[in-house]
């Protein structure tokens, strides 16, 4: 086990997160409970679960922007104190700062670590070509489309190079047709230089066209793991034609045979409190 | 104004401005003729062409310009060290719960007193120079800047602010990034009305007491029973708020390029 140890990039022991009661006199809430993880070096790992069942929590934990009740968190070994630097996160909702261009929400990471301005805008220019964008450097976000906006928010994250990528739904709000899109460029991006993702998502399918392993949690309170499936997909991956895969279709069934009482369970237990 | 712009569709831009100066004209003759027909006492109501012909006499002299210099000077103080002021203590309390939970009813206090009822203070205090008319300015577009700064710091996205964070921003850098571009907006969007209040706090001074200024022309024509000046003042202090207005305006165009606006062109 200890050549694994090494080898994780990102690990969370024994996590738990409790949110306090809502109104006094009951009880708090335990969103996740006792969850262990680990992602290797140049993995690319997806947690699927319900919704509301404690996934981006778990990620805030992961990127040292919430302190776990209880647990903590290794990054490449060493425990996380404050912001995960390692990191760079792409969040769910728009994340951009508005008031500043697309290029000069690139840019804003470099500036942060000192980056000269000239290079930092040399660089935040090489990120929107790769992502297609180097029209728009002067548009602001509220002048780009959703889609422009997620490769935006891509370039940002990326060109600081960080080690793990952690993403929250990314690509939840975009319309099929530019989801496929983002996702094939996403592994493109992922294959040139094989960052080490987190990639959070409640889409089952999605999860196996992008992943090397798939995480499923169970429906919350006291969320945890309750499946661990490896993806033997060959890359280079097309996300569109690995669907088509008779293979793909194996793996679904399998995995969603497991995550279909969970569900269930999630469903009863809302229906239950409404 | 969603009606304006209906009524512009219907009417078109051209037909609609000249109603407009037609009912300004109407509205001007009915106050003649109300006046020459004696159903109103000159005395107390001024006659329209001799308001008129004031006007005129005002800027055709160059008399009225050191007045109009004086009052925009005082506008222009108390609206800049009024906003530096509120941007400064909004994001200051805005960042700090312990300090705003321990100010906030002295602010409300302060914000809820009729602060007019100061220029006389403020005169003893200052004098009867520009000092004081910035000084009650000043109390008027600090509230308005400060409680927009406050509300733009508490409103910030947190998503935005979690990202920028994962992104290395320091606490200084995210004041810089984030808070204060936030609250720039807010500021903005209460322009209009910290700079018409910047501009109520230099009149009222002035007319309150002062020895320039356009108040001070109102002040001293009330003194002489010439209520013909009294209305020419007003109608020039109505010239130059809706000119300033304007000016606020075009600021704002160059300034918020990052917002989306109802209606524009991308
Ligand atoms: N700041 C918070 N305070 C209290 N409860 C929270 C907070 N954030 C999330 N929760 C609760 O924790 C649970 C997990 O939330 P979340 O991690 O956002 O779920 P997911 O991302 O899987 O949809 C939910 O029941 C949610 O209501
Ligand atoms: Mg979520």
């Amino acid at each position: 086990m200890s050549s694994t140890e090494v080898e994780a990039v990102l690990s969370l022991d024994r996590v738990t997160v409790a949110w306090p009661a809502p109104r006094k006199g009951e009880s708090e809430y335990v969103a996740v409970e006792d969850v262990s993880l680990e992602v290797g070096r140049g993995e690319f790992l997806s947690v699927v679960g319900p919704t509301g069942c404690g996934k981006s929590t778990l990620l805030n934990v992961a990127a040292g922007l919430l302190a776990p009740s209880a647990g903590s968190v290794l990054v490449s070994g060493e425990r996380l104190q404050g912001i995960n630097r390692r990191a760079g996160y792409l969040f769910q909702g728009e994340a951009l700062m508005p008031w500043r261009s697309a290029r000069e929400n690139v840019e804003a990471g470099l500036l942060f670590a000192g980056v000269a301005p000239r290079a930092a805008r040399e660089r935040a220019e090489a990120w929107l070509a790769r992502v297609g964008l180097s029209r728009f450097g002067d548009s602001y976000p509220h002048q780009l489309s959703g889609g422009m906006r997620k490769r935006v928010a891509l370039a940002q994250t990326l060109v600081l190079e960080p080690r793990i990528l952690l993403m929250d739904e990314p690509f939840s709000a975009l319309d099929v047709q530019t989801r496929q899109l983002m996702e094939n460029e996403l592994l493109e991006l992922w294959s040139s230089d094989r960052r080490s993702v987190v990639f959070i998502t409640h889409d089952l399918e999605e999860a196996i066209a992008l992943s090397d392993r798939v995480v499923l949690l169970s429906a919350g309170p006291r969320t945890r793991p309750i499946g661990d499936f490896r993806i033997d997909l060959p890359r280079p991956r097309d996300v569109a034609e690995i669907r088509a895969s008779p293979r793909f279709s194996e793996l679904h069934v399998h995995i969603w045979r497991a995550l279909r009482a969970e569900v269930l369970r999630a469903y009863a237990q809302s229906e239950g409190r409404a | 104004m969603p009606r304006a712009k209906a009524a512009h569709r219907e009417l078109g831009p051209a037909a609609l401005l000249a109603l407009r100066v037609l009912l300004l004209v109407a509205i001007f003759f009915l106050w003649y003729g109300l006046v020459t027909l004696r159903f109103l006492p000159a005395f107390f109501f001024g006659r329209p062409f001799v308001v008129l012909e004031r006007v005129g006499q005002w800027f055709a002299s160059g008399k009225i310009y050191p007045h109009l210099g004086v009052t925009l000077i005082e506008t222009v103080l108390a609206f800049a060290a009024g906003t530096l002021l509120g941007v400064a203590a909004g994001l200051w309390l805005g960042l700090r719960a312990m300090a705003s939970a321990l100010l906030e009813p002295y602010i409300k206090a302060a914000n809820a007193m009729p602060r007019v009822i100061l220029a006389p203070i403020f005169a003893v205090w200052f004098g009867l120079g520009i000092a004081s008319k910035v000084a009650l300015g000043v109390t008027l577009v600090f509230f308005i800047v400060f409680f927009n700064v406050y509300q733009g710091v508490r409103e910030v996205s947190p998503t935005v602010l979690a990202s920028v964070r994962m992104l290395g921003a320091s606490p200084r850098q995210l004041v810089r990034y984030v808070y204060l571009p936030s609250a720039t907006s807010w500021v903005f969007s209460s322009l209009h009305t910290s700079v018409g209040m910047a501009f109520v706090g230099a009149v009222v001074g002035e007319y309150l007491g002062s020895a320039a200024g356009v108040g001070y022309l109102i002040l001293q024509a009330e003194g002489s029973f010439d209520i013909d000046t009294v209305f020419a003042g007003i109608l020039v202090l109505t010239g130059f708020a809706l000119l300033l207005d304007y000016v606020v305006t075009v600021i704002e165009r160059r300034l918020l390029v990052w917002m989306p606006r109802a209606g524009r062109r991308e």
